[in-house]
């Protein structure tokens, strides 16, 4: 079982939620994140003084899948979202040791 | 015929000053978008609680310093009580009273709190909550009805023939310097001036609501102007109050265009909040003389304005002396505009009176706030800790947060 957690611009997320559930992905969660990359970020101005917005506004999207749905996702997320421009985000994988559905007790796959 | 005329003119005027107290709600929406987020109940309390002294404070001793039945001479009114028993239905019929007593104090009151709210804004988001209120008590009930006295109250500055038709210099002028004797004597913002002296940008928290207080402002503007003609009864007044609507209106309009153009051609973006200042200064300079003028000339002037607000906006940043709001630019710079501009459309005004006028009230409002001030810096102080300015006054003065995540009961 692995997490996928993406970073992407958020309006890109209904887009991203659509090619996932296509793949037969059940769930997954987003966070309203901020941060920046190698795009830095970027200065706005107010009542002629400039200010930096160092920390761009970004979506961060979990999914937990299991190991054979991982390849598909990423190149579903990559696919979805990428313009080839710098600051389309990022993907990390992690492994899940472990994974509980509260309501039934179910653990790992069958929980996922 | 007097009856109907007499009835007429008192419901405009009461009209007029049920808009200009909803200017009250304008300035409170114009500050509470250009605080940074974490100061917002605090300006919100300020607002609404000055608008509340201003209205005790100029029933309980302003309007009879302002206007007393006779003055002891053209500097010093003498001081009274309350506001002088209404007309008697003879004396109204039997010609020359154009309106109640008591429409007039209505119209007057709300006069005050205007020049009382554009303060609020040049001081925020570090004076101490309770030395400001303090300070309200004593602008509204004594240092505006002086000043007022000495020209619509017929003291000497009328006398002089100083022409302010709605209060370019009186209201706004007056509300100016006060700010800046408070913007003065506090210092500005934490963080505002880099150690080089650079200004730096401290962006205000919601921009919708002060884009809706400048359209409340804008409106409200039609009851100041409109109603300062006093009359509406009649073809002559009649026409008058349509033309002072036109003129507000377009100086207004002309005010906003010249910010934006100018904002824009220095520095390369459209700057809202530049904008919204320009159209406030626009109305600021109308405010002096809106009837005299042709359309045309209100919105030359308008335009003139628009450019002055923007220019004495960075030229007051120069000097650190920091105005969140613009404040002291729209009501100080463009009331004295106004002012000036007054001679230029109406034969019967002279720039000598208009420069004693300017003067006068604006070296006395300066220097009187700045006393006070003083004072209650030296009694209670007037800047909060530096760790509760960056905190926010919601927490320090207020203890609640406009927008509260996590809360719950607290048992």
């Amino acid at each position: 079982m692995k997490l996928i957690t993406a970073i992407i611009k958020p309006f890109k997320l209904d887009d991203v939620r659509e090619a996932l559930a296509e793949l037969g992905i059940q769930g997954m969660t987003v966070t309203e994140a901020r941060g920046f990359g190698r795009q830095k970020g970027h200065t706005e101005l107010y009542r002629g003084a400039e200010y930096v917005i160092d920390f761009l506004p970004k979506i961060k999207l979990e999914v937990a899948l299991t190991d054979d749905m991982v390849e598909r996702a990423i190149e579903t997320i990559s696919d979805t979202v990428g313009s080839g421009r710098i600051g389309d985000g990022k993907i990390f994988v992690t492994s899940l040791e472990r994974v509980v559905r509260i309501r039934t007790g179910e653990e790992n796959e069958s929980a996922l | 015929m007097i009856e109907l005329e007499y009835a007429l003119n008192t419901f405009y005027l009461l009209v007029c000053a049920a808009l200009v107290m909803w200017m009250a709600a304008g300035f409170t929406m114009l500050e509470a978008g250009l605080v940074r987020a974490r100061n917002t109940v605090e300006i919100l309390t300020k607002n609404v609680a000055l608008y509340a002294i201003a209205c005790v404070m100029y029933f309980l001793v302003g309007y009879a310093l302002m206007y007393p039945d006779q003055g002891i001479n053209g500097f010093w009114s003498g001081f009274g009580f309350g506001i002088p028993a209404e007309h008697q239905p003879d004396a109204v019929l039997a010609g020359g009273i154009d309106y109640s007593v008591m429409a007039d104090f209505m119209f007057q009151v709300v006069f005050v709190a205007t020049a009382m709210s554009i303060v609020s804004g040049a001081v925020a988001e570090r004076m101490k909550l309770w030395s400001f209120l303090a300070f309200a008590v004593v602008l509204t009930g004594v240092i505006y009805p002086l000043q007022g006295y000495w020209s619509w109250g017929g003291g000497f500055l009328d006398a002089l023939g100083y022409s302010d038709y709605a209060g370019s210099g009186i209201v706004h002028m007056a509300g100016a310097a006060a700010a800046l004797a408070g913007v003065w004597l506090l210092g500005p913002r934490i963080g505002k001036y880099a150690p080089d002296g650079k200004s730096r940008a401290l962006p205000g928290a919601n921009l919708p609501l002060a884009t809706l207080g400048m359209f409340v402002l804008w409106m409200g503007w039609f009851g100041f102007n409109g109603g300062s003609e006093l009359a509406i009864a009649g073809i002559e007044s009649a026409g008058n109050v349509a033309r002072v609507f036109v003129n507000t209106n377009l100086a207004a309009a002309a005010g906003l265009i010249a910010a934006l153009l100018v904002a824009r051609s220095l520095f390369g973006k459209a700057d809202l909040t530049m904008t919204l200042n320009g159209a406030l200064a626009g109305l600021v300079a109308i405010t002096a003389g809106p009837l005299a003028p042709t359309p045309i000339a209100a919105i030359a002037l308008g335009l003139v304005a628009g450019v002055v607000v923007v220019f004495s906006i960075l030229g007051l940043d120069r000097l650190r002396l920091d105005d969140p709001v613009g404040a002291i630019s729209v009501h100080g710079s463009c009331g004295i505009l106004g002012l000036l501009a007054v001679p230029l459309f109406d034969a019967e005004a002279g720039f000598v009176a208009q420069l004693t006028g300017i003067a006068v009230i604006g070296g006395f409002v300066f220097l009187a706030s700045a006393l006070v001030w003083f004072l209650l810096a030296m009694a209670v102080g007037i800047r909060v800790e530096p760790e509760d300015e960056q905190a926010g006054l919601d927490l320090a003065e207020c203890g609640m947060e406009a927008y509260p995540d996590f809360a719950h009961g607290g048992d």
